[in-house]
Protein backbone atom coordinates (compact mmCIF):
# COMPACT_ATOMS: atom_id res chain seq x y z
CA UNK A 1 0.00 0.00 0.00
CA UNK A 2 2.91 2.73 0.89
CA UNK A 3 4.15 1.99 -2.82
CA UNK A 4 1.23 3.44 -4.32
CA UNK A 5 1.20 6.57 -1.99
CA UNK A 6 2.20 8.67 -5.45
CA UNK A 7 0.01 7.53 -7.33
CA UNK A 8 -3.36 7.31 -5.22
CA UNK A 9 -2.55 10.59 -3.85
CA UNK A 10 -2.15 12.00 -7.47
CA UNK A 11 -5.35 10.03 -8.19
CA UNK A 12 -7.40 11.89 -5.31
CA UNK A 13 -5.57 15.41 -6.09
CA UNK A 14 -7.57 15.69 -9.16
CA UNK A 15 -10.76 14.31 -7.01
CA UNK A 16 -10.89 17.02 -4.61
CA UNK A 17 -9.61 20.05 -6.19
CA UNK A 18 -11.74 23.02 -6.57
CA UNK A 19 -11.80 23.27 -10.46
CA UNK A 20 -10.14 27.08 -9.44
CA UNK A 21 -7.24 25.47 -7.24
CA UNK A 22 -4.15 27.20 -7.74
CA UNK A 23 -2.12 25.04 -9.74
CA UNK A 24 0.70 25.65 -7.69
CA UNK A 25 -0.54 24.72 -4.87
CA UNK A 26 -0.79 21.63 -6.43
CA UNK A 27 2.59 20.85 -7.84
CA UNK A 28 4.00 22.13 -4.50
CA UNK A 29 1.97 19.30 -2.73
CA UNK A 30 2.85 16.52 -5.33
CA UNK A 31 6.84 17.20 -5.23
CA UNK A 32 6.11 17.39 -1.05
CA UNK A 33 5.00 13.56 -1.45
CA UNK A 34 7.22 12.59 -3.75
CA UNK A 35 9.93 14.29 -1.57
CA UNK A 36 8.52 12.67 1.33
CA UNK A 37 8.54 9.30 0.00
CA UNK A 38 11.95 9.23 -1.18
CA UNK A 39 13.63 11.18 2.04
CA UNK A 40 12.93 8.24 4.66
CA UNK A 41 14.53 5.79 6.43
CA UNK A 42 13.11 3.18 8.79
CA UNK A 43 14.33 3.56 12.21
CA UNK A 44 13.24 1.20 15.42
CA UNK A 45 9.42 0.61 15.26
CA UNK A 46 9.15 3.69 12.78
CA UNK A 47 9.17 1.77 9.71
CA UNK A 48 8.23 3.74 6.08
CA UNK A 49 4.20 2.33 5.89
CA UNK A 50 3.84 5.04 8.51
CA UNK A 51 4.03 7.79 5.54
CA UNK A 52 1.08 5.95 3.54
CA UNK A 53 -1.91 7.91 4.19
CA UNK A 54 -5.13 5.97 5.01
CA UNK A 55 -8.90 7.34 3.95
CA UNK A 56 -9.23 9.93 6.58
CA UNK A 57 -5.09 11.42 6.14
CA UNK A 58 -5.88 11.18 2.43
CA UNK A 59 -9.24 13.24 2.54
CA UNK A 60 -8.02 15.65 5.59
CA UNK A 61 -4.87 16.67 3.84
CA UNK A 62 -6.50 17.12 0.18
CA UNK A 63 -8.97 19.43 1.68
CA UNK A 64 -6.68 21.57 4.66
CA UNK A 65 -8.48 19.83 6.85
CA UNK A 66 -12.19 21.14 5.38
CA UNK A 67 -13.81 18.06 3.45
CA UNK A 68 -17.00 18.72 2.25
CA UNK A 69 -20.07 18.63 4.52
CA UNK A 70 -21.10 15.05 3.00
CA UNK A 71 -17.66 13.27 2.65
CA UNK A 72 -16.85 14.64 6.61
CA UNK A 73 -20.46 13.19 7.68
CA UNK A 74 -19.25 10.23 5.56
CA UNK A 75 -16.01 9.78 6.83
CA UNK A 76 -16.96 10.25 10.74
CA UNK A 77 -19.86 7.60 10.20
CA UNK A 78 -16.98 5.37 9.12
CA UNK A 79 -14.57 5.90 11.81
CA UNK A 80 -17.59 5.49 14.42
CA UNK A 81 -18.73 1.79 13.16
CA UNK A 82 -15.33 0.66 13.26
CA UNK A 83 -15.08 1.84 17.30
CA UNK A 84 -14.81 -1.38 19.15
CA UNK A 85 -16.06 -1.58 22.90
CA UNK A 86 -15.13 -3.35 26.20
CA UNK A 87 -16.72 -7.08 25.93
CA UNK A 88 -18.27 -6.71 29.15
CA UNK A 89 -20.04 -3.55 28.32
CA UNK A 90 -18.89 -1.35 30.85
CA UNK A 91 -17.10 2.28 29.81
CA UNK A 92 -16.22 3.37 33.34
CA UNK A 93 -13.05 2.07 34.98
CA UNK A 94 -10.31 3.36 37.69
CA UNK A 95 -9.91 6.97 37.32
CA UNK A 96 -6.19 6.15 38.84
CA UNK A 97 -5.14 4.23 36.53
CA UNK A 98 -6.64 6.73 34.31
CA UNK A 99 -4.55 9.64 35.86
CA UNK A 100 -1.41 7.31 34.79
CA UNK A 101 -2.05 6.89 31.91
CA UNK A 102 -3.22 10.56 30.81
CA UNK A 103 0.29 11.55 32.19
CA UNK A 104 2.52 9.56 30.02
CA UNK A 105 3.48 10.72 26.56
CA UNK A 106 5.59 7.61 25.91
CA UNK A 107 5.25 5.25 22.75
CA UNK A 108 5.36 5.13 18.96
CA UNK A 109 8.74 6.88 18.51
CA UNK A 110 11.74 5.70 16.59
CA UNK A 111 13.56 5.35 20.30
CA UNK A 112 10.06 3.69 22.19
CA UNK A 113 10.55 -0.04 21.56
CA UNK A 114 8.83 -1.55 19.55
CA UNK A 115 5.43 -3.16 21.02
CA UNK A 116 6.27 -1.06 24.37
CA UNK A 117 4.00 0.48 26.59
CA UNK A 118 2.13 3.71 24.71
CA UNK A 119 0.82 6.42 27.09
CA UNK A 120 -2.35 8.58 26.43
CA UNK A 121 -0.40 11.67 26.16
CA UNK A 122 -3.79 13.74 27.21
CA UNK A 123 -1.82 16.53 29.36
CA UNK A 124 0.30 17.24 26.00
CA UNK A 125 -2.92 19.06 24.88
CA UNK A 126 -5.66 19.32 27.53
CA UNK A 127 -5.78 20.36 30.95
CA UNK A 128 -7.55 17.49 32.98
CA UNK A 129 -7.06 17.30 36.67
CA UNK A 130 -6.58 20.06 38.58
CA UNK A 131 -3.22 19.04 40.63
CA UNK A 132 -1.39 19.25 36.74
CA UNK A 133 0.01 22.54 36.03
CA UNK A 134 1.98 21.42 33.06
CA UNK A 135 -1.12 20.64 30.60
CA UNK A 136 -0.57 21.55 26.84
CA UNK A 137 -3.28 23.48 24.64
CA UNK A 138 -3.33 22.18 21.68
CA UNK A 139 -7.29 20.56 22.50
CA UNK A 140 -9.37 22.49 24.98
CA UNK A 141 -9.54 21.90 28.35
CA UNK A 142 -11.49 19.02 30.23
CA UNK A 143 -11.35 20.25 34.00
CA UNK A 144 -14.84 19.33 35.37
CA UNK A 145 -15.85 17.20 32.48
CA UNK A 146 -17.85 15.52 34.57
CA UNK A 147 -19.29 18.14 36.26
CA UNK A 148 -20.32 19.65 33.48
CA UNK A 149 -21.92 17.16 31.33
CA UNK A 150 -22.71 14.48 34.19
CA UNK A 151 -22.25 10.78 33.63
CA UNK A 152 -25.16 9.34 31.88
CA UNK A 153 -24.99 6.29 29.73
CA UNK A 154 -25.06 8.52 26.39
CA UNK A 155 -21.57 10.55 28.12
CA UNK A 156 -20.12 7.51 28.93
CA UNK A 157 -20.66 5.77 25.48
CA UNK A 158 -19.35 9.44 24.09
CA UNK A 159 -16.78 9.82 25.75
CA UNK A 160 -15.45 6.37 25.31
CA UNK A 161 -15.83 6.57 21.16
CA UNK A 162 -13.91 9.92 21.32
CA UNK A 163 -10.74 8.59 22.90
CA UNK A 164 -11.16 5.43 21.22
CA UNK A 165 -11.44 7.63 17.50
CA UNK A 166 -11.30 11.25 17.40
CA UNK A 167 -12.11 11.26 14.17
CA UNK A 168 -15.83 10.10 14.42
CA UNK A 169 -16.97 13.11 15.59
CA UNK A 170 -14.72 15.38 14.00
CA UNK A 171 -13.18 14.19 10.92
CA UNK A 172 -10.12 16.07 10.66
CA UNK A 173 -9.36 16.54 14.43
CA UNK A 174 -6.08 16.97 15.79
CA UNK A 175 -6.28 14.52 18.15
CA UNK A 176 -4.69 11.19 17.67
CA UNK A 177 -7.34 7.91 17.09
CA UNK A 178 -5.73 6.12 20.14
CA UNK A 179 -8.26 3.06 19.77
CA UNK A 180 -8.36 2.86 16.25
CA UNK A 181 -4.41 2.34 15.90
CA UNK A 182 -3.98 0.08 18.73
CA UNK A 183 -2.09 2.54 20.90
CA UNK A 184 -4.89 2.22 23.91
CA UNK A 185 -6.83 -0.99 24.63
CA UNK A 186 -10.40 -0.75 25.37
CA UNK A 187 -9.62 -1.54 29.10
CA UNK A 188 -7.76 1.07 29.18
CA UNK A 189 -9.70 3.58 27.76
CA UNK A 190 -12.16 2.82 30.50
CA UNK A 191 -10.01 4.09 33.07
CA UNK A 192 -9.78 6.99 30.89
CA UNK A 193 -13.42 7.79 30.49
CA UNK A 194 -13.54 7.52 34.05
CA UNK A 195 -11.20 9.92 34.95
CA UNK A 196 -13.20 12.37 33.36
CA UNK A 197 -16.56 11.00 34.28
CA UNK A 198 -16.31 9.62 37.90
CA UNK A 199 -17.51 11.99 40.53
CA UNK A 200 -14.45 10.85 42.95
CA UNK A 201 -11.98 11.92 39.79
CA UNK A 202 -10.17 14.99 40.73
CA UNK A 203 -11.64 16.66 37.14
CA UNK A 204 -15.00 16.57 38.59
CA UNK A 205 -14.13 18.04 42.73
CA UNK B 1 39.57 37.76 23.39
CA UNK B 2 37.76 34.73 21.96
CA UNK B 3 39.96 32.80 24.10
CA UNK B 4 38.84 34.12 27.38
CA UNK B 5 35.36 34.17 26.49
CA UNK B 6 35.92 30.29 26.26
CA UNK B 7 37.04 29.99 29.59
CA UNK B 8 33.92 31.90 31.24
CA UNK B 9 31.50 29.76 28.82
CA UNK B 10 33.28 26.60 30.94
CA UNK B 11 32.66 28.47 34.25
CA UNK B 12 29.04 29.12 33.16
CA UNK B 13 28.88 25.33 31.73
CA UNK B 14 29.56 23.97 35.24
CA UNK B 15 26.69 26.17 37.14
CA UNK B 16 24.20 25.19 34.38
CA UNK B 17 23.34 21.94 35.31
CA UNK B 18 23.29 23.00 38.92
CA UNK B 19 20.46 25.56 37.17
CA UNK B 20 18.45 23.59 34.91
CA UNK B 21 17.92 21.06 37.83
CA UNK B 22 16.43 23.45 39.63
CA UNK B 23 14.08 24.36 36.70
CA UNK B 24 12.91 20.76 36.33
CA UNK B 25 11.62 21.34 40.10
CA UNK B 26 10.26 24.53 39.48
CA UNK B 27 8.15 23.03 36.25
CA UNK B 28 5.50 21.50 38.40
CA UNK B 29 5.27 24.78 41.01
CA UNK B 30 5.81 28.24 38.75
CA UNK B 31 6.11 28.16 35.48
CA UNK B 32 6.32 32.17 34.75
CA UNK B 33 8.49 32.15 37.71
CA UNK B 34 11.13 29.54 35.73
CA UNK B 35 10.52 31.33 32.06
CA UNK B 36 11.93 34.67 33.89
CA UNK B 37 14.23 32.66 35.43
CA UNK B 38 15.15 30.85 32.14
CA UNK B 39 14.97 34.12 30.25
CA UNK B 40 17.40 36.61 32.80
CA UNK B 41 19.66 33.69 33.08
CA UNK B 42 20.23 32.84 29.17
CA UNK B 43 20.74 37.12 28.91
CA UNK B 44 23.93 36.33 31.67
CA UNK B 45 24.92 33.69 29.40
CA UNK B 46 24.84 35.53 26.26
CA UNK B 47 28.19 37.23 27.10
CA UNK B 48 29.69 33.62 27.51
CA UNK B 49 27.96 31.87 25.37
CA UNK B 50 29.24 28.73 24.99
CA UNK B 51 28.65 27.75 21.33
CA UNK B 52 31.56 30.13 21.33
CA UNK B 53 33.82 27.25 21.68
CA UNK B 54 32.40 25.37 18.73
CA UNK B 55 32.57 28.37 16.71
CA UNK B 56 36.11 28.56 17.14
CA UNK B 57 36.99 24.82 16.33
CA UNK B 58 34.58 25.49 13.44
CA UNK B 59 36.87 28.38 12.48
CA UNK B 60 39.62 26.17 12.78
CA UNK B 61 38.26 23.62 10.47
CA UNK B 62 37.21 25.89 7.67
CA UNK B 63 40.86 27.27 7.41
CA UNK B 64 42.62 23.76 7.45
CA UNK B 65 43.59 21.87 4.83
CA UNK B 66 41.87 18.67 5.19
CA UNK B 67 40.10 15.28 3.62
CA UNK B 68 41.81 13.12 0.98
CA UNK B 69 41.85 16.18 -1.74
CA UNK B 70 43.82 17.99 1.77
CA UNK B 71 41.64 21.21 0.40
CA UNK B 72 40.36 23.77 2.86
CA UNK B 73 37.02 25.43 2.80
CA UNK B 74 37.96 28.54 2.84
CA UNK B 75 39.61 28.24 -0.39
CA UNK B 76 37.13 25.77 -2.17
CA UNK B 77 34.03 26.01 -1.02
CA UNK B 78 30.94 28.71 -2.24
CA UNK B 79 28.25 29.24 0.51
CA UNK B 80 26.20 31.54 -2.11
CA UNK B 81 28.21 34.77 -1.48
CA UNK B 82 31.61 33.81 -3.24
CA UNK B 83 34.54 31.13 -2.63
CA UNK B 84 35.51 31.44 0.92
CA UNK B 85 33.06 34.21 1.98
CA UNK B 86 31.00 33.46 5.17
CA UNK B 87 29.88 36.53 6.38
CA UNK B 88 26.29 36.96 5.70
CA UNK B 89 25.74 33.36 4.56
CA UNK B 90 23.80 32.19 7.10
CA UNK B 91 21.19 34.46 6.44
CA UNK B 92 21.17 34.10 2.98
CA UNK B 93 20.30 30.58 3.41
CA UNK B 94 19.03 27.89 2.38
CA UNK B 95 19.77 29.12 -1.64
CA UNK B 96 19.94 27.85 -5.21
CA UNK B 97 23.24 26.56 -5.82
CA UNK B 98 24.10 26.24 -9.60
CA UNK B 99 27.00 23.97 -9.47
CA UNK B 100 24.91 21.10 -7.41
CA UNK B 101 21.44 22.20 -9.04
CA UNK B 102 20.01 21.90 -5.55
CA UNK B 103 18.62 24.35 -2.89
CA UNK B 104 20.47 23.55 0.03
CA UNK B 105 20.30 24.68 3.96
CA UNK B 106 23.47 26.24 5.36
CA UNK B 107 24.62 22.44 6.65
CA UNK B 108 23.54 20.24 3.65
CA UNK B 109 26.13 23.00 1.51
CA UNK B 110 29.15 22.46 3.77
CA UNK B 111 28.28 18.37 3.95
CA UNK B 112 28.70 18.75 -0.11
CA UNK B 113 31.90 21.14 -0.36
CA UNK B 114 33.30 18.67 2.33
CA UNK B 115 32.47 15.54 0.01
CA UNK B 116 33.06 17.43 -3.63
CA UNK B 117 35.79 19.66 -2.42
CA UNK B 118 37.72 17.72 0.09
CA UNK B 119 37.21 14.27 -0.93
CA UNK B 120 34.91 13.25 2.54
CA UNK B 121 32.98 10.57 2.77
CA UNK B 122 28.95 11.49 2.46
CA UNK B 123 28.72 8.40 4.64
CA UNK B 124 30.74 8.62 7.38
CA UNK B 125 29.77 12.26 7.72
CA UNK B 126 25.93 11.24 8.00
CA UNK B 127 26.61 8.49 10.17
CA UNK B 128 26.33 10.39 13.03
CA UNK B 129 25.70 13.97 12.28
CA UNK B 130 24.64 15.30 15.74
CA UNK B 131 25.66 15.39 19.20
CA UNK B 132 24.52 13.06 21.56
CA UNK B 133 24.26 13.27 25.22
CA UNK B 134 26.81 11.23 25.99
CA UNK B 135 29.41 12.93 23.35
CA UNK B 136 32.32 14.79 24.85
CA UNK B 137 32.64 16.74 21.23
CA UNK B 138 29.79 17.79 18.90
CA UNK B 139 30.79 16.28 15.46
CA UNK B 140 32.91 18.58 12.99
CA UNK B 141 29.88 19.25 10.89
CA UNK B 142 28.33 21.19 13.57
CA UNK B 143 31.07 22.91 14.67
CA UNK B 144 31.57 24.19 11.19
CA UNK B 145 27.83 25.19 11.01
CA UNK B 146 28.07 26.63 14.28
CA UNK B 147 31.13 28.99 12.83
CA UNK B 148 29.25 29.83 9.78
CA UNK B 149 26.27 31.03 11.57
CA UNK B 150 28.55 33.37 13.95
CA UNK B 151 29.60 35.09 10.94
CA UNK B 152 25.73 35.94 10.49
CA UNK B 153 25.25 37.66 13.88
CA UNK B 154 22.98 40.61 14.02
CA UNK B 155 22.24 40.01 10.34
CA UNK B 156 18.87 40.21 8.97
CA UNK B 157 17.50 36.86 7.45
CA UNK B 158 17.81 37.62 3.72
CA UNK B 159 16.36 33.95 1.86
CA UNK B 160 16.94 35.15 -1.99
CA UNK B 161 12.95 34.59 -2.34
CA UNK B 162 12.61 36.01 -5.81
CA UNK B 163 14.83 33.02 -7.10
CA UNK B 164 12.46 30.65 -8.81
CA UNK B 165 13.83 27.30 -6.91
CA UNK B 166 13.92 28.78 -3.90
CA UNK B 167 10.31 30.05 -4.06
CA UNK B 168 9.74 26.48 -5.13
CA UNK B 169 10.94 24.72 -2.28
CA UNK B 170 9.64 27.24 0.15
CA UNK B 171 5.85 26.26 -1.47
CA UNK B 172 7.14 22.61 -0.95
CA UNK B 173 7.86 23.27 2.64
CA UNK B 174 4.86 24.82 3.25
CA UNK B 175 3.36 21.56 1.64
CA UNK B 176 5.40 19.30 3.58
CA UNK B 177 4.42 20.98 6.91
CA UNK B 178 0.75 20.55 6.33
CA UNK B 179 1.61 16.71 6.08
CA UNK B 180 -0.62 14.49 8.19
CA UNK B 181 0.34 10.71 8.32
CA UNK B 182 1.59 8.38 11.01
CA UNK B 183 -0.46 6.65 13.72
CA UNK B 184 -1.33 9.79 15.25
CA UNK B 185 -2.10 11.68 12.11
CA UNK B 186 0.11 14.23 13.45
CA UNK B 187 1.41 17.07 10.74
CA UNK B 188 4.36 19.90 11.80
CA UNK B 189 1.05 22.35 11.58
CA UNK B 190 -0.50 19.43 14.52
CA UNK B 191 1.84 21.18 16.94
CA UNK B 192 2.84 24.56 14.61
CA UNK B 193 -0.36 25.68 12.64
CA UNK B 194 -1.62 27.76 15.34
CA UNK B 195 -0.78 30.56 17.53
CA UNK B 196 0.16 30.62 21.04
CA UNK B 197 -0.85 26.36 21.50
CA UNK B 198 1.47 24.52 23.97
CA UNK B 199 2.78 20.77 24.29
CA UNK B 200 2.87 20.84 27.89
CA UNK B 201 4.61 23.89 28.90
CA UNK B 202 6.38 24.12 26.09
CA UNK B 203 5.40 26.76 23.92
CA UNK B 204 5.16 25.98 20.33
CA UNK B 205 5.78 28.60 17.60
CA UNK B 206 3.34 28.88 14.70
CA UNK B 207 5.28 28.67 11.90
CA UNK B 208 3.41 30.13 9.17
CA UNK B 209 3.77 33.46 10.29
CA UNK B 210 6.41 35.82 9.94
CA UNK B 211 6.61 35.90 14.23
CA UNK B 212 6.42 32.03 14.96
CA UNK B 213 8.61 31.17 11.59
CA UNK B 214 11.72 33.41 13.55
CA UNK B 215 11.11 32.05 17.07
CA UNK B 216 11.49 28.76 14.79
CA UNK B 217 15.19 29.20 13.57
CA UNK B 218 16.23 31.85 15.79
CA UNK B 219 18.40 30.86 18.09
CA UNK B 220 19.64 27.45 16.01
CA UNK B 221 22.29 26.16 16.00
CA UNK B 222 21.64 26.18 19.72
CA UNK B 223 23.53 25.30 22.99
CA UNK B 224 21.26 22.83 24.88
CA UNK B 225 21.08 23.22 28.13
CA UNK B 226 19.12 19.94 28.55
CA UNK B 227 22.44 17.71 28.17
CA UNK B 228 24.57 20.34 27.54
CA UNK B 229 24.45 19.69 23.14
CA UNK B 230 25.47 22.13 20.56
CA UNK B 231 22.69 21.26 18.03
CA UNK B 232 21.36 22.45 14.32
CA UNK B 233 18.21 23.13 12.69
CA UNK B 234 18.78 19.58 10.73
CA UNK B 235 18.95 18.26 14.47
CA UNK B 236 15.57 20.28 15.51
CA UNK B 237 13.76 19.02 12.43
CA UNK B 238 14.98 15.52 12.86
CA UNK B 239 13.73 15.54 16.39
CA UNK B 240 10.34 16.81 15.65
CA UNK B 241 9.79 13.76 13.41
CA UNK B 242 10.52 12.00 15.84
CA UNK B 243 7.88 13.03 17.84
CA UNK B 244 5.47 12.92 15.13
CA UNK B 245 5.65 9.38 15.26
CA UNK B 246 7.16 9.63 11.30
CA UNK B 247 10.13 7.17 10.55
CA UNK B 248 13.55 9.20 10.55
CA UNK B 249 14.27 11.77 8.02
CA UNK B 250 17.61 11.18 5.71
CA UNK B 251 20.51 13.75 6.82
CA UNK B 252 20.64 16.80 4.41
CA UNK B 253 17.48 15.57 2.72
CA UNK B 254 15.31 17.72 0.22
CA UNK B 255 12.68 17.21 2.61
CA UNK B 256 14.65 19.02 5.58
CA UNK B 257 15.97 21.46 3.11
CA UNK B 258 12.36 22.69 1.58
CA UNK B 259 11.15 23.09 5.48
CA UNK B 260 14.15 24.54 6.62
CA UNK B 261 13.48 27.24 3.33
CA UNK B 262 9.59 27.25 4.47
CA UNK B 263 10.40 28.75 7.61
CA UNK B 264 13.20 30.82 7.09
CA UNK B 265 11.79 32.16 4.18
CA UNK B 266 8.95 33.21 6.09
CA UNK B 267 10.99 35.11 8.74
CA UNK B 268 12.93 36.89 6.12
CA UNK B 269 13.59 40.21 7.20
CA UNK B 270 13.86 39.44 10.90
CA UNK B 271 17.13 40.00 12.83
CA UNK B 272 19.13 36.54 13.41
CA UNK B 273 20.92 37.36 17.03
CA UNK B 274 23.66 34.24 16.06
CA UNK B 275 24.04 30.56 17.61
CA UNK B 276 22.03 30.91 20.67
CA UNK B 277 20.94 28.87 23.89
CA UNK B 278 17.89 26.11 23.90
CA UNK B 279 16.07 24.77 27.35
C1 LIG C 1 -2.34 16.11 19.89
C2 LIG C 1 -3.38 16.69 20.67
C3 LIG C 1 -4.31 15.86 21.51
C4 LIG C 1 -4.05 14.76 22.31
C5 LIG C 1 -2.71 14.06 22.54
C6 LIG C 1 -5.29 14.43 22.96
N1 LIG C 1 -6.28 15.27 22.53
FE1 LIG C 1 -8.24 15.23 23.12
N2 LIG C 1 -8.67 16.76 21.82
C7 LIG C 1 -7.74 17.43 21.07
C8 LIG C 1 -8.42 18.45 20.29
C9 LIG C 1 -7.75 19.43 19.33
C10 LIG C 1 -9.79 18.37 20.62
C11 LIG C 1 -10.92 19.26 20.09
C12 LIG C 1 -11.31 18.85 18.70
C13 LIG C 1 -12.12 17.60 18.72
O1 LIG C 1 -13.16 17.56 19.37
O2 LIG C 1 -11.69 16.62 18.11
C14 LIG C 1 -9.91 17.28 21.59
C15 LIG C 1 -11.11 16.88 22.17
C16 LIG C 1 -11.23 15.94 23.19
C17 LIG C 1 -12.46 15.55 23.83
C18 LIG C 1 -13.84 16.08 23.50
C19 LIG C 1 -14.16 17.25 24.34
C20 LIG C 1 -15.62 17.66 24.19
O3 LIG C 1 -15.93 18.72 24.70
O4 LIG C 1 -16.41 16.92 23.60
C21 LIG C 1 -12.15 14.62 24.77
C22 LIG C 1 -13.10 13.92 25.72
C23 LIG C 1 -10.72 14.42 24.73
N3 LIG C 1 -10.19 15.24 23.76
C24 LIG C 1 -10.02 13.55 25.55
C25 LIG C 1 -8.68 13.22 25.37
C26 LIG C 1 -7.99 12.17 26.11
C27 LIG C 1 -8.59 11.35 27.24
C28 LIG C 1 -6.72 12.10 25.61
C29 LIG C 1 -5.62 11.13 25.93
C30 LIG C 1 -5.89 9.75 25.80
C31 LIG C 1 -6.60 13.13 24.58
N4 LIG C 1 -7.80 13.77 24.47
C32 LIG C 1 -5.45 13.38 23.86
C33 LIG C 1 -6.39 17.20 21.00
C34 LIG C 1 -5.72 16.16 21.65
C1 LIG D 1 3.84 16.25 18.53
C2 LIG D 1 4.23 17.60 18.56
C3 LIG D 1 5.15 18.18 17.50
C4 LIG D 1 5.20 17.95 16.15
C5 LIG D 1 4.32 17.03 15.33
C6 LIG D 1 6.24 18.80 15.62
N1 LIG D 1 6.82 19.52 16.63
FE1 LIG D 1 8.25 20.98 16.43
N2 LIG D 1 8.34 21.16 18.46
C7 LIG D 1 7.56 20.46 19.36
C8 LIG D 1 8.05 20.69 20.70
C9 LIG D 1 7.47 20.10 21.99
C10 LIG D 1 9.15 21.58 20.56
C11 LIG D 1 10.08 22.06 21.66
C12 LIG D 1 9.79 23.39 22.13
C13 LIG D 1 10.83 23.77 23.16
O1 LIG D 1 11.68 22.93 23.50
O2 LIG D 1 10.80 24.91 23.58
C14 LIG D 1 9.29 21.86 19.15
C15 LIG D 1 10.23 22.73 18.59
C16 LIG D 1 10.32 23.06 17.26
C17 LIG D 1 11.18 24.08 16.70
C18 LIG D 1 12.15 24.95 17.50
C19 LIG D 1 11.43 26.05 18.21
C20 LIG D 1 12.36 26.89 19.06
O3 LIG D 1 11.86 27.60 19.93
O4 LIG D 1 13.57 26.84 18.87
C21 LIG D 1 10.97 24.09 15.36
C22 LIG D 1 11.65 24.98 14.34
C23 LIG D 1 9.99 23.07 15.07
N3 LIG D 1 9.60 22.47 16.24
C24 LIG D 1 9.51 22.76 13.80
C25 LIG D 1 8.74 21.63 13.52
C26 LIG D 1 8.50 21.11 12.19
C27 LIG D 1 9.01 21.72 10.90
C28 LIG D 1 7.74 19.99 12.34
C29 LIG D 1 7.31 18.99 11.31
C30 LIG D 1 8.34 18.29 10.63
C31 LIG D 1 7.44 19.84 13.75
N4 LIG D 1 8.10 20.84 14.43
C32 LIG D 1 6.62 18.86 14.28
C33 LIG D 1 6.49 19.66 19.06
C34 LIG D 1 6.19 19.15 17.80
Amino acid sequence: MPKNLVVVSAAIVSLFATPFALADTAAARAKALEAVKRDFNPRGQASLDRLAEDMVQLICNRTANNPSPENTKRLEAKQLALVKYPADGKLMGDWKKGETLAQSGRGFTWTDGAGGAVGGSCYNCHQIGPNEQAFGTVGPSLLGYGKLRGNSPEIQRYTYAKIYNAKAFSACSDMPRFGHVGALKPEQIVDLVALLLDPASPVNK
Amino acid sequence: MRTLHAIGACGAVAALSLTSGAFAQADSIDHAKADAEFAKFRAEMEASNPAELNEMKGEGLWNAKRGPKNASLAETCDLGLGIGKVEGAYVASPRYYPDADKVMDMERRIVWCMVEKQGFKFEDIARKPFQGPNDANAPEITDLVTFVAGQSRNMKFAVPMKEPKVKEAWAIGKEIASFRAGPFDFSCNTCHGTDGKRIRMQNLPNLARPEGAIRGVLGWPGYRMTGGVMLTSQWRMNDCFRQQRFPEPKYVSDTITYLLTYMTGTANGQLYKGPGIKR
